[in-house]
């Protein structure tokens, strides 16, 4: 090898050089990633020959066909999937001669997506995790089955009782977008906030504090001990509205939410937005967030807030399954609404977010939809209910279903959470509604700006009605609003 | 002799040619009449929009931002691994000193180094991206930790936290994780270049720079360009994405600072579901590549030396 050319030696022509270099340049054409995007391109050969319903009868109120096959995908995340096996187990006891396909995964989207573009979507997905598609398009899209008869149908449990009256407040609001169906059944219950050590509380002599100035003073006693007051996933800031948000609508009201959910103008303006704004800035200002959390992410945040360094973070009921591992033994999980700021707030301590979590979806292309919300309906029910719940420390949709079943410390304290806010339970719908809008640039380029210092309260509250404000001119995406 | 060359060429080259039209040319022209689509990635349904999706682009900030943070690592990423590159594989092949008789010899242990420079190479760039993201950890991370353990225990930098740093961590990682291979490559050129060259040039008392100024980067010349439009493209194009995706904030931030051209596409694709503007950004990407390619092309064109 040298570097001589070969067409020297050989004269005219084509040296093999100049091929070289000519079918490199052509290569080039081929680095850039748009090609992979059309490797997906859509061909819409979408088959009409869906499975026959059978008969209804009253143990097949949705009238499943006793022999279609039912193609179940399901996200192979922090629960795992063996509950979903365990259902698929319950539906072919009812259904003897069905045969199930199973899939688990954790690429739902680019699995997924060629089957929405072909026509060929499964019965039954769990649209969750990283890659999870985006609702609000496939509802836009008419992608999706109505499941109003899944809701209307009769309980496993109690044949008196119809499906929807068995499930927790907000689930099937969760489920529509606008108007009367309903596209989702979020199957899991996330009970979102601030999540400490009960134990380590009790070490400073302390308990949860309900308002701002007894958080700031909490906070600068574990500082003298050389404990941060607080951490969050610093490479995630989407995290901090879990407890953030709903800090929001405890000092002004839950029209505060709705008014940022519906990204009216001005709706970041308002004073209690502001106020809470400043709350948390406070905490940086003053120290009280552990040193380099703007660089970490969750899993080293919630690592070292298990270890002891952080006494709380703002997160939601899966943090017990996720950070089983590190949670020392005497840890005694716990969670809380956020502290509210004074005694002028107008929700009362214990307002919380509480929310649907794990969303199913049938597709309106499906072969066979009766099937798939009938899987559904097997998971509702107490049994399938408890068997998930104890399985992966969550609660379901199904209300109630604890019974009897040994709760793990951070479950216990869910469920007592969920007992103190009663009505209290706000459920802000932009994470959602507009991925985007709520993790990129409220999350990251606002919420995560103002908490590593860069950005103050008021000028974070002016990016973030900038961005909303785009969001809600912009006609690309499809908007949204409160009923 | 020369009789029937090109239908000999053509001849080898229908079948690739074919595959290559089929798999690379044909989504590429699918790729850019989906831009003027507003096609979501989830439904097969579309409408023609013309040119909405090319005028969104031109006032979208984070366009630009991520087009500028792709150019800075297309001009810099290049020219400063392949200068390291460069002077490592003088280093290694005729930097040392004379001993034994050998007139050209590399420095004491190159034969170690060299597979040192390499190692990294082996590594997927997921797996280095995920190591440094622990080693940039600003709590427990090395890096800080090796700073705290040299006395400069007040200089903590968040590293990926800070916008001001983000970009530079994510090329550090990136020019770490390449600068072997263009060791290896630069190595093996060198290897080509007659030792006589060099006794010639150390008989007449030139010194190292001179030796390399004046034989070995003239003779390497053709190897250092193909170089620098590889290492172009890897930083254009997907080690650039992965490094990001998975090491910064957000990922692409702390606010957008780290965001370049393939990461807006996965996100407008794969997060935002509008596949038809991820591929416009495709298209603009395509564009700078090409642009890219054919400027190092035309700046590198000079004389060969024949030897």
């Amino acid at each position: 090898m040298g570097s001589t050319s070969a067409e020297n030696r050989n004269t005219g022509g084509i040296g093999r050089r100049d091929l070289i270099k000519r079918s490199a340049a052509l290569g080039l054409i081929s680095v850039p990633t748009m090609s992979f995007l059309s490797a997906c391109a859509s061909s819409d050969s979408g088959s009409e020959d869906k499975a026959k319903t059978g008969k209804k009868t009253k143990k097949n109120p949705l009238g499943v066909n006793e022999t279609a096959a039912l193609s179940v995908v399901i996200f192979d995340g922090g629960f795992g999937t063996k509950y979903a096996t365990d259902a698929n187990a319950e539906y072919k006891k009812a259904y003897p001669k069905v045969t199930i396909d199973f899939h688990k995964t954790q690429k739902i989207q680019s699995e997924l997506q060629p089957k929405f573009n072909g026509g060929t979507p499964p019965d039954l997905i769990d649209n969750s995790g990283a890659q999870q598609m985006d609702m609000g398009v496939l509802v836009g899209k008419k992608q999706l089955t109505d499941l109003t008869p899944l809701l209307d149908a009769p309980s496993i449990d109690d044949p008196a009782k119809k499906v929807r009256d068995t499930l927790r407040p907000g689930i099937v609001e969760m489920g529509q977008f606008d108007g009367d169906p309903v596209w989702i059944m979020y199957y899991a219950y996330t009970v979102y906030g601030v999540w400490y050590s009960q134990t380590a509380l009790e070490k400073l002599d302390s308990t949860y504090p309900e308002d701002w100035d007894a958080m700031l003073a909490l906070c600068a006693k574990a500082k003298k001990k050389g404990i941060a007051g607080w951490t969050y996933a610093g490479k995630y800031p989407y995290y901090l509205p879990f407890s953030l948000y709903p800090f929001i609508a405890k000092i002004g009201g839950r029209e505060v939410l709705d008014k940022i959910d519906n990204l009216e103008p001005n709706a970041w303006k308002d004073p209690a937005v502001k106020s809470a704004f400043e709350a948390y800035y406070e905490l940086y200002k003053k120290g009280y967030i552990l040193k380099g959390t703007p660089g970490i992410d969750h899993i080293q945040s919630q690592t070292a807030w298990a270890k002891g360094k952080a006494l709380f973070i703002p997160n939601g009921s899966w943090v017990e399954n996720e950070s089983a591992k590190v949670i020392p033994a005497d840890f005694n999980l716990a969670v809380s609404g956020p502290s509210g700021l004074d005694s002028s707030d107008k929700m009362p301590f214990g307002t919380i977010w509480a929310s649907g979590g794990e969303p199913f979806i049938v597709p309106a292309k499906a072969n066979n939809p009766a099937g798939g919300m009938e899987q559904l309906r097997i998971m509702l029910s107490e049994a399938s209910s408890k068997n998930f719940t104890s399985q992966v420390k969550s609660l379901t949709a199904f209300n109630g279903g604890t019974d009897g079943i040994e709760l793990t410390p951070g479950l216990k304290s869910g469920v007592a959470a969920l007992d103190k806010a009663g009505d209290n339970v706000v459920n802000p719908r932009l994470q959602d509604w507009y991925v985007k809008l709520q993790k990129e640039q409220i999350g990251v380029s606002g919420l995560g700006e103002m908490m590593a210092g860069r950005l103050t309260p008021a000028e974070a509250i002016k990016k973030i009605q900038g961005y909303a404000d785009a969001a809600a001119k912009d006609q690309s995406i499809k908007h949204y609003k409160h009923q | 002799m020369q009789h029937g060359k090109y239908r000999f060429i053509v001849g080898f080259l229908v079948a690739p040619l074919a595959l290559y039209a089929i798999f690379v040319i044909w989504p590429f022209i699918q790729a850019i009449y989906y831009s003027f689509t507003d096609w979501t990635g989830l439904s097969p349904d579309f409408k023609m929009v013309g040119f909405a999706n090319y005028t969104r682009m031109f006032d979208d900030d984070i366009f630009w931002k991520s087009l500028r943070h792709s150019l800075v690592f297309a001009l810099l990423l290049p020219l400063v691994t392949l200068s390291l590159a460069l002077f490592f594989a003088f280093m290694l092949n005729v930097g040392g000193r004379r001993r034994k008789g050998a007139a050209i010899t590399g420095v004491r242990g190159s034969g170690f180094y060299k597979i040192a420079y390499f190692f990294p190479q082996v590594l997927s760039i997921a797996i280095v991206a995920l190591l440094f993201q622990f080693a940039y950890n600003p709590n427990d991370g090395v890096i800080n930790g090796t700073l705290q353990a040299i006395g400069l225990g007040s200089v903590q930098p968040d590293w990926l936290g800070d916008p001001n740093l983000a970009l530079w961590c994510v090329m550090a990682v990136l020019l770490w994780s390449t600068v072997g291979f263009f060791v290896v490559l630069f190595s093996a050129g060198m290897a080509s270049i007659p030792k006589d060259f060099y006794e010639a040039a150390l008989l007449d008392g030139a010194s190292r720079f001179t030796t390399f100024f004046k034989i070995t980067l003239p003779l390497l010349w053709d190897t250092v360009q193909s170089g620098w439009v590889y290492m172009g493209i890897l930083s254009l194009g997907a080690e650039a994405f992965a490094a990001v995706q998975i090491m910064t904030v957000g990922p692409g931030g702390p606010d957008y600072s780290t965001t370049v051209l393939p990461l807006y596409v996965y996100q407008s694709a794969f997060r935002d579901a509008n596949a038809a503007y991820a591929t416009t950004i495709g298209v603009a990407l395509l564009v700078v590549t090409l642009l890219f390619a054919a400027i190092v092309m035309r700046l590198g064109r000079r004389e060969r030396l024949e030897y």
